[in-house]
């Protein structure tokens, strides 16, 4: 018994008493268990890392890594991406104009067209994508600034939002809907594309805008105030955005299906981007029926209203057209990577070898019984 | 139930004032009135009411204060303020990062988890208390006037309480009554002290003498006392009678609280300390605070890492700034103005920035590193309890840790300082041999006994490793029966009758009751000495029966009987008879022995008064005789003073008559008594005691009985006699020798007789007048005695000298009175005793001195040897004498025989600092020699674990001495405590330390604890290093806490040293797995674990620092602020702590059979600085690797925020988790489980936070993410390139190492992975290498029995040419092997393992030498079955022999070669020089020490 630890426990303890004075009595044997775990013995597997042993290792990863990586360079080549910005920064530019003079705090919209041009049909489903450049969507301010609940539609996150919203949560005394700097700073240029036949007409492409976000966004995370009804009274009692020129629910005045809350446009730009460059998702084109390509090589027109100022801070705006694959859209790098990495490990795993060949033979000791 | 005493805490504020009023007087002593004097009086008047009640309460908190209180206890740990206050800093809307409260989860979390802990231990503590103040006691109730009982809680200052056998006492009470009839009350002290051996306490005195049952209602004393104090062993204050007597209060009359009551039926006291104010509870310190080495250098770079966290968040800030400030005054749309609406300049937003970083970057602070560090040391802690291996069955005591928080100091020893005994040796002090008046009895039988004992122990291990249970038993058996001569009957029948078990358990009693093993007690008696003494008590018997004087005995055969009777008498040895181990003979003769004469009876019934005074008291047995008994009666040491003087008048009648008749007819050849005597065990209080008793009960005189004023001897033909014992003046360290005053029954006169150390005992002995031939004969006799001391001392024996004096009446009344007058003093009654103690011993008269064997303790030379090839420093201090000390450090392989001795012995600070300066030069010299390049260079290798002492050498002092690095060299150091107290002197320290550092090991003598512990401060403070005292002594406490690990040896000296220290062990051999195996599992575990902690934070928080020069330094983070403060908490934890508290990297074999591995802690070579760095750097690449792959791979794309840090941490943890991987060395299922586990919680806890709430976590709003990512082929993608490409350095460099410059720790795990057989022949390989050259001739066989005689003679001659050619020796060699070194590459593979594995400067050159032999050992690959055959064959030899062979193998090579020229001079000059300096200090001369030695190994062997 231990005498420092002189307290309750070994006064009660008749144990030590028993074993003292009675002797013949039950001396209970403190031996601790033999069991492996408690000795520390458990089973185990003991890597050693020395050439000999990690040299398969690496051999293995080339030869897995490299396949993979020319499987992906290769499919990533095959997507076909056209990308044409219409930010109007040169003279030359067709948009310079509505560029250098548009703001926030113009009324009337401004418009402009860029030609291009296809070297190459697209075939199967286009994607359409609206692209910023220097963009901070992800500035730590900016994406705090929002409203979950009232987003997902509870009436009283409506008329009173999170104070997350700050400065963008009340104007003119009314609390905005949908509050705070994301939605203020919704993007709202409008694309129109026009395919240019050979014998100078232009068609417009049908554009679909459903689809474009999250599925569970669309009808989990966004919902209107009160459901689908009414949404001018569902709305009452709010003031738009600052920079908004629409209320809410005139978001898109094609579809009702598409307002409030729940047009796509906004739910995509919600989705605040990773990084200062980025590209979001406006339309989609959809594959013909026919074996004609969605989008044959050609001369095409992009009608723009351009409504978004980037200039102020030195952004820039494209609008990219891209198919996508299993991987999606176009990147090279993941293919470029999983060759180099490859044949990264190869090299090593001949260096490996040589080292192993020159100074590992400590390990054929092993064989001596041989 | 009366519960008197409960309304005084309700006092009224006038009596608090009064209270008040008296606390000054209440400083110095403590007044204690009996609690029914005031029964019926209100609370307020009772005058015990200050004093703390009998209800204990160990519990820290209550309910209410708990909180607060744990609270306030856990910020006194910075780490917890830090966090909090980064918890709060969220709470300021400018700055905040997370949400406020989610980012106080975390600090939360740890704060709960460690409250939690301390609310169950405070829970465990409670219920104990419950327990404890809920037990019984009987209390005496003054309203029902008997007692009754009550809880011990209930128990107040005052109380009578009466107390019934084999009860525990409830709190510190004085002993008023009992029912022994000695008024003694026996208690065992075990939970106390350890101690388990009775201690007797006695009736206070002036109630001695009540006939009938002690009446509480007539009592009315006061009682003043000491203050509680926690002093086990003092107790000093006076009891006042109403009469105004005063009386004094000792020790023995009070009973601690916790003791046992034993062989007492009842006893009854008054409680003078309850509750808190107990000694016991005042000595109940909790477990100290150490913190470890590598705590304190992971406080360092934690340090660092708040550095490097201001670094990053200021350079997040001053980016910020820049990034505001190219907007200008344009506002960007994504820069969101301040909740407040106000513009924020840039400069602004750079300062509050900076603090939102601060709480991004938080978990560079690794917050959860404290808690898992705790986490793994107690695991660490289980499991070094439950380790077999450091379990002693004979003990049924296993390790204890008493400090958790320093497990992993064990791994980074690097001196050791040991006590010698107990802890080295056993403390089973055997006799082995003696000299009486000038003649040596070497008891040759005995020594015979003791080799036997030995070789049955090692049989006896034989055995039980081949696991039979039968073959054991039988083996001790016959070994005993057929070998031992004298053994007693009850050992005997254990072992014959009982079953093994029953045999074990035996013998487990036998160790916790203190009573000796067999070996102690069985002593073959030398035969002449045997004779003598029958011939001696016969005379006696004659001449008693003649009624002569029993002067007229020769002096020679006088002083045998005389030595034998102090060794019987002159201790405190209780007896006791086996069947019933606690209960104490009462051996009063005429009760026990049947009526045989006249005589006896007559004695019997008449009143001592007129009978012979020896036997007087021995009837105040009978009750009726107690009042009348009353003046003569003695007491343990004291006396009341009349009583005694009185009695000495009345003894001047005269009595030759009594003694005449003894009770007992002699019986020589007495089988019927040596029955009768093996049944009376011994209990001693030092194991020396009880040595000399046994001893002096195989001569026939044996102790039968002892009371506190009388001692029984029975001896052959004299039959019992009874000594008076008038005084006993026990034994302190500072007399060294112990003194018992008795009056001898036979020549009636007052006979001191004085047992102590030899070096006292000598000056103390009259000086005999040369004039007379008996005083030359008596100067004969001293100086033979001398002689013979200095032999046993030779020996390794414990030696002591036994005196005696003879007191005439009136010396003895004039020491009486003054004695007497020093008992009763109050104030410095301890020094007025020592005095009195001083002028009792003097002018004594030598009997003879004793030597006795304490055993080295199983394995210690093994341990020793595998410690000191661990690198450890191993430095003996020790109280005992020079010579013993030497020979025992010979004896446990701690000197070598074939090292030279370094002895300091100096009288005064001017010859100690000469001293010191000689051997300075005299090492340089000799060592330095002939440090030419190739010695340099042959000694780096091998001294490279050496180095580092010097290289952390901060005294510029010591290094100006020697311009080369100091090296350990084959020295021994050997100070004796004198020396030692100049050496420690400031201006000596240094050389001191400089002298001592170069020998490989240090023996310092006759050193006191101060001493002990000065010495291991010296080390300490000014080598840097890190110290591991060792011992089991109250002596060594102080040692043992000033060294970094104290190490308690739970042996057989109490637990003083176990209490002190932070882990105790019950054999000193454990030490070995307990440092080589745990200490460097616990080291190197969590070495791994802080290292591997910082880069996880590190390469967590990088992550988030990439990211800010993408969101233009927002302190923005893409990872979701869940996962960034739970990724610590939970996903990354368990398989750290797993790995922590589990891994291996070597073998518990290969360690303890390399112990080479063990420098790798001692060097910190797990965690050195520049480690830390690697790591981050590692942190910061890996991060750069999780983060730009992402990047790239999602660039320009339409990824938003989360989506694209989710894959980004699944990524990091990942990477960190294989990292760990790489990192692990063993994978037990646990391992794999808890790494998928933190996958799988991972990914659970993903999917069902993304699942729970479409509208919550604001800002990330993660719905859904995790579960889209799971679809999208990309991310599966990035999850395995990514941790491939992060960990690809850190693996590839890994194999490079493991292969091109392995540390010797992977060497170690190499050997591991080799089949056991493989391994077996490799390590005796590196083994047999290093003994081969002593007969490259004829193989194996020869070198593995070296005959002991042929390799001292070796020794003596080759003397002179190997005591100097020592340095160049090793530098002929080197040269000599270098160029047969074939380099194949199998050969290099091979001897590249060896040189790795650091050996000693002695094994070096071997080593090198070892390739030309033609006989010698191949490489295992190189060769063929017949090597195996071979190295089979050695392996089993070298493990017998190599340790003690090796050493004397220099000597033959040596005298062959030759010297250099230029150092052979040098080195001779210097030599000689330091030798005659080292000659006119008394000092043993290196020379004649080796001489020595080997004659005394010679000794040993034959």
């Amino acid at each position: 018994m231990m005498a420092s630890s002189y307290n309750a426990k070994e006064e009660d303890g008749h144990h030590s008493g028993a074993s003292s004075h009675g002797g013949a009595g039950a001396v209970k044997s403190k031996k601790p268990d033999n069991t492996a775990f408690k000795q520390q013995r458990l089973p185990a597997w003991q890597p050693i890392l020395t050439a000999g042993t990690v040299l398969p290792a690496f051999f293995v990863i080339g030869l897995i890594f490299i396949p993979i990586g020319i499987g992906l360079f290769v499919s990533s080549n095959n997507i076909k991406e056209f990308e044409i910005d219409y930010t109007g920064v040169g003279e030359s530019s067709p948009c310079h104009s509505c560029a250098k003079n548009f703001s926030w705090n113009s009324t009337t919209p401004c418009l402009c067209s860029v030609d291009f041009t296809l070297e190459q049909p697209f075939e199967s489903n286009v994607f359409m994508y609206y692209g910023l450049s220097n963009f901070y969507q992800n500035h730590r301010r900016y994406v705090k600034s929002r409203d979950d609940s009232q987003l997902n539609g509870d009436r009283s996150a409506l008329t009173s939002p999170s104070k997350e919203c700050e400065p963008y949560r009340t104007s003119e005394g009314l609390p905005i809907a949908p509050c705070g700097a994301i939605a203020n700073s919704l993007f709202n240029d409008t694309l129109e594309l026009y395919h240019i036949d050979a014998n100078g007409t232009s068609n417009s492409i049908p554009l679909v805008k459903k689809g474009i976000a999250w599925w569970t966004d669309k009808h989990v995370k966004f919902r209107n105030p009160g459901g689908n009804g009414n949404l001018t009274v569902a709305f009452q009692g709010t003031n738009k955005p600052v920079n908004w020129r629409r209320p809410v629910y005139e978001l898109d005045p094609s579809d009702s299906e598409n307002n409030g809350f729940i047009n796509e446009d906004f739910i995509v730009w919600m989705r605040t981007a990773a990084l200062p460059t980025f590209r979001k998702l406006y339309r989609i084109i959809q594959k013909k029926p026919s074996s004609t390509p969605t989008l044959p090589s050609g001369k095409y027109v992009l009608n723009i209203t351009y409504n978004y100022p980037v200039l102020s801070f030195d952004g820039r705006k494209r609008m990219i057209l891209s198919t996508i694959s299993w991987m999606g859209g176009k990147n090279p790098f993941l293919g470029i990577a999983y060759i180099t990495v490859g044949s990264i490990c190869f090299f090593l795993g001949v260096v490996l070898l040589i080292i192993h060949h020159k100074y590992d033979t400590r390990n054929n000791s092993a064989d001596i019984p041989n | 139930m009366a519960r008197e005493s409960e309304d005084p805490a309700m006092t009224k504020a006038s009596k608090v004032k009064r209270q008040r009023k008296k606390k000054p007087k209440e400083n110095k002593t403590r007044t204690v009135h009996a609690n029914i004097l005031y029964d019926n009086a209100k609370g307020e008047e009772n005058p015990n009411r200050h004093y703390a009640n009998n209800e204990i309460k160990t519990t820290k908190y209550t309910l209410l204060s708990f909180l607060p209180k744990n609270l306030f206890e856990q910020f006194h740990r910075f780490a917890n303020v830090y966090f909090v206050f980064i918890a709060l800093l969220n709470f300021v809307p400018v700055v905040n990062a997370f949400q406020p409260e989610l980012a106080l989860a975390p600090v939360v979390f740890i704060l709960s988890v460690t409250a939690i802990k301390d609310l169950w231990e405070d829970y465990r503590r409670h219920r104990s208390d419950q327990e404890i103040n809920h037990m019984d006691c009987l209390v005496y109730s003054r309203a029902e006037r008997r007692y009754v009982e009550k809880y011990w809680k209930e128990l107040r200052v005052g109380d009578f309480i009466r107390l019934r056998c084999n009860e525990i006492l409830p709190a510190d009470v004085l002993l008023l009554s009992s029912s022994d009839p000695d008024r003694l009350c026996h208690i065992e002290t075990a939970t106390l002290d350890g101690e388990t051996n009775l201690k007797q306490r006695q009736v206070v005195r002036s109630f001695y003498d009540l006939d009938c049952d002690f009446n509480p209602l007539k009592y009315n004393s006061i009682i003043e006392c000491e203050k509680p104090n926690n002093d086990l062993n003092r107790f000093r204050g006076y009891i006042i009678h109403r009469s105004g007597r005063r009386d004094a209060l000792y020790k023995e009359n009070l009973l601690l609280r916790g003791c046992t009551i034993r062989n007492t039926e009842e006893a009854v006291g008054i409680v003078i300390y309850a509750g808190h104010e107990t000694k016991a509870m005042l000595n109940n310190n909790g477990p100290r605070y150490k913190r470890s080495k590598l705590e304190r250098q992971m406080n360092v770079d934690v340090f660092w890492c708040v550095i490097i966290l201001l670094v990053m968040c200021l350079f997040a800030a001053v980016g910020h700034g820049l990034w505001m400030f190219q907007y200008g005054d344009k506002r960007p749309v994504f820069d969101v103005l301040s909740p407040e609406g106000t513009d924020l300049s840039p400069i602004m937003s750079a300062i509050y920035l900076f603090l939102t970083m601060i709480i991004v970057f938080q978990v560079l602070i690794p917050i959860s590193l404290f808690v898992s560090i705790e986490i793994v040391k107690i695991c660490q802690v289980y499991f070094i309890h439950q380790d077999m291996e450091l379990y002693d069955e004979e003990t049924d005591s296993h390790l204890q840790c008493r400090a958790l928080n320093i497990t992993e100091d064990l791994g980074q020893m690097q001196y050791i300082f040991s006590d010698k005994t107990g802890t080295l040796t056993e403390n089973k002090m055997v006799f082995r041999r003696c000299t009486v008046a000038g003649v040596e009895y070497s008891h040759d039988a005995n020594a015979r006994r003791l080799a036997m004992y030995q070789e049955m122990d090692s049989e006896e291990e034989e055995c039980t490793s081949h696991g039979g249970t039968l073959p054991r038993r039988d083996s001790v058996t016959s070994h005993q029966s057929a070998r031992v001569v004298l053994r007693s009957q009850s050992t005997k029948s254990h072992r014959r009758t009982g079953s093994r078990a029953e045999a074990k358990r035996a013998s487990i009693l036998s160790k916790h009751t203190a009573f000796s093993s067999p070996m102690e007690k069985d002593i073959t008696p030398d035969p002449q000495l045997l004779d003598k003494v029958n011939d001696c008590s016969s005379q006696m018997d004659f001449m008693r029966f003649h009624s002569q004087p029993t002067s007229q005995l020769p002096s020679d055969l006088a002083d045998i009987i005389d030595f034998f009777i102090a060794l019987t008498i002159c201790n405190t040895v209780v007896v006791s008879s086996p069947n019933q181990p606690r209960q104490k003979v009462r051996m009063r003769f005429e009760m026990k022995s049947p009526v045989k004469t006249i005589e006896t009876f007559i004695r019997r019934f008449t009143p001592s008064r007129l009978t012979s005074g020896s036997n007087n008291s021995s009837s105040s047995s009978l009750i009726t005789n107690r009042s009348s008994n009353k003046g003569c009666s003695s007491l343990l040491s004291s006396p009341s003073a009349e009583s005694t003087l009185t009695k000495l008048d009345e003894e001047q009648t005269p009595r030759g008559l009594e003694h005449a008749f003894s009770p007992v007819p002699p019986c020589y050849d007495g089988k019927g008594w040596n029955l009768e005597e093996g049944e009376l065990r011994y209990e001693a209080e030092s194991p020396d005691e009880a040595a000399l008793v046994y001893a002096a009960r195989a001569y026939k005189c044996s102790l039968v009985g002892r009371l506190p004023d009388q001692v029984t001897v029975e001896l052959p033909h004299l039959g019992k006699l009874s000594f008076e014992l008038l005084h006993t003046l026990g034994f302190d360290s500072t007399r060294k020798r112990m003194s018992v005053v008795v009056r001898h029954p036979l020549t009636d006169q007052i006979t001191v007789y004085t047992k102590g150390a030899d070096s006292v005992i000598m000056d103390l002995i009259r000086p005999p007048d040369t004039g007379s031939s008996k005083g030359k004969r008596q100067k004969k006799i001293v100086n033979r005695t001398q002689n013979y001391l200095n032999l046993y001392a030779a020996d390794g024996l414990r030696t002591l000298c036994i005196a005696k004096k003879i007191l005439s009446k009136e010396q003895y009344a004039c020491w009486l009175q003054r004695h007497l007058e020093a008992e009763t003093a109050i104030q410095g009654r301890e020094e007025l005793l020592f005095e009195s103690a001083l002028r009792l011993e003097t002018n004594l008269h030598l009997l003879g001195a004793t030597g006795i064997e304490d055993r080295l303790q199983d394995g210690v030379p093994e341990t020793i040897a595998s410690l000191r090839k661990a690198g450890l420093q191993i430095w003996v201090l020790t109280g005992d004498k020079q010579e013993t000390a030497v020979n025992i450090a010979y004896a446990c392989k701690l000197l070598d025989p074939e090292e030279e001795i370094l002895t300091l012995n100096a009288d005064s600070q001017e010859a100690c600092a000469l001293l010191l300066e000689e051997s300075l030069h005299y090492i340089q010299a000799k060592f330095l020699c002939s440090s030419t390049e190739q010695a340099t260079k042959s000694f780096h290798g091998s001294f490279a674990p050496f180095e580092i002492y010097s290289s952390s050498s901060p005294s510029s002092h010591s290094s100006s001495h020697t311009a080369a690095p100091f090296t350990v060299h084959r020295l021994g150091l050997v100070i004796d405590g004198r020396t030692l107290a100049y050496a420690l002197d400031k201006s000596l320290e240094d050389k001191f330390l400089a002298v001592a550092r170069s020998c490989r090991s240090v023996l310092c003598c006759r050193s006191t604890p101060l001493q002990k512990s000065m010495v291991v401060k010296l080390v300490r403070n000014k080598l840097k290093v890190m110290t591991l005292a060792i011992g089991d002594g109250a002596n060594d406490v102080s040692m043992i806490q000033v060294a970094d690990v104290g190490v308690g040896i739970s042996g057989q000296e109490g637990m003083q040293a176990v209490m002190a220290s932070d882990f105790a062990l019950p054999r000193f051999r454990y030490l070995q797995k307990l440092l080589l195996v745990h200490g460097h599992w616990c080291y190197s575990r969590l070495a791994n674990m802080i290292l591997y902690f910082f880069y996880k934070n590190a390469m967590f928080v990088a992550l988030i620092f990439w990211y800010q020069f993408y969101c233009g330094f927002s302190g923005s983070a893409m990872i979701d602020q869940w996962y960034l403060i739970f990724f610590n908490l939970m996903f990354s934890a368990f398989p750290q702590l797993i790995t922590g508290t589990l891994d291996k990297d070597v073998s518990a074999e290969t360690l303890q059979q390399l112990p080479q591995l063990y420098v790798n802690g001692q060097n910190s070579e797990e965690y050195k600085p520049y480690m830390f760095w690697m790591n981050m750097i590692d942190a910061f690449y890996q991060s750069l690797v999780c983060f730009f792959i992402p990047y790239f791979a999602y660039a320009d794309s339409d990824v938003d925020l989360f989506t694209w840090g989710t894959p980004i941490t699944t990524l990091a943890l990942f990477t960190i988790l294989v990292h760990l991987g790489i990192e692990t060395k063993t994978w037990t299922w646990m391992n794999w489980l808890s790494i998928a586990f933190s996958i799988a919680l991972f990914f659970t806890v993903a999917l069902c936070y993304n699942a729970s709430c479409p509208t919550c976590y604001t800002p990330s709003n993660p719905y859904w993410t995790m579960q889209r990512l799971l679809q999208d082929p990309l991310f599966y993608l990035l999850c395995v390139i990514t941790p491939l490409v992060a960990l690809l350095p850190r693996y590839f460099y890994r194999a490079c190492q493991g292969t091109l410059f392995p540390s010797p720790v992977q060497v170690g795990r190499q050997l591991d992975k080799l089949p056991a057989e493989t391994r077996r022949n490799i390590l005796s390989l590196s083994r047999v290498k290093v003994g081969s050259p002593l007969s490259p001739k004829p193989p194996f066989l020869s070198l593995t029995k070296p005959s002991p005689e042929v390799c001292n003679k070796k020794d003596q001659r080759s003397f002179p040419g190997s005591k100097t050619s020592q340095g160049p020796v090793l530098q002929t060699v080197q040269q000599s092997g270098r160029s047969p070194l074939g380099p194949t590459d199998t050969e290099r593979g091979l001897s590249d393992l060896y040189t790795l594995l650091p050996t000693e400067i002695d094994t070096l050159p071997y080593t090198k030498d070892a390739p030309p032999l033609s006989g010698g050992p191949h490489p295992p690959s190189s060769q063929d079955s017949e090597c195996l055959d071979k190295t089979l064959e050695a392996a089993d030899l070298s493990l017998s022999s190599w340790i003690t062979s090796t050493p004397l193998l220099t000597q033959t090579d040596s005298v062959q070669l030759k010297l250099p020229p230029d150092g052979d001079s040098q080195c001779v000059t210097y030599t000689r020089s330091s030798e005659e300096g080292l000659k006119s200090d008394h000092s043993v001369h290196p020379a004649q020490r080796t001489e020595q030695a080997a004659d005394q190994s010679l000794h040993t062997i034959l």
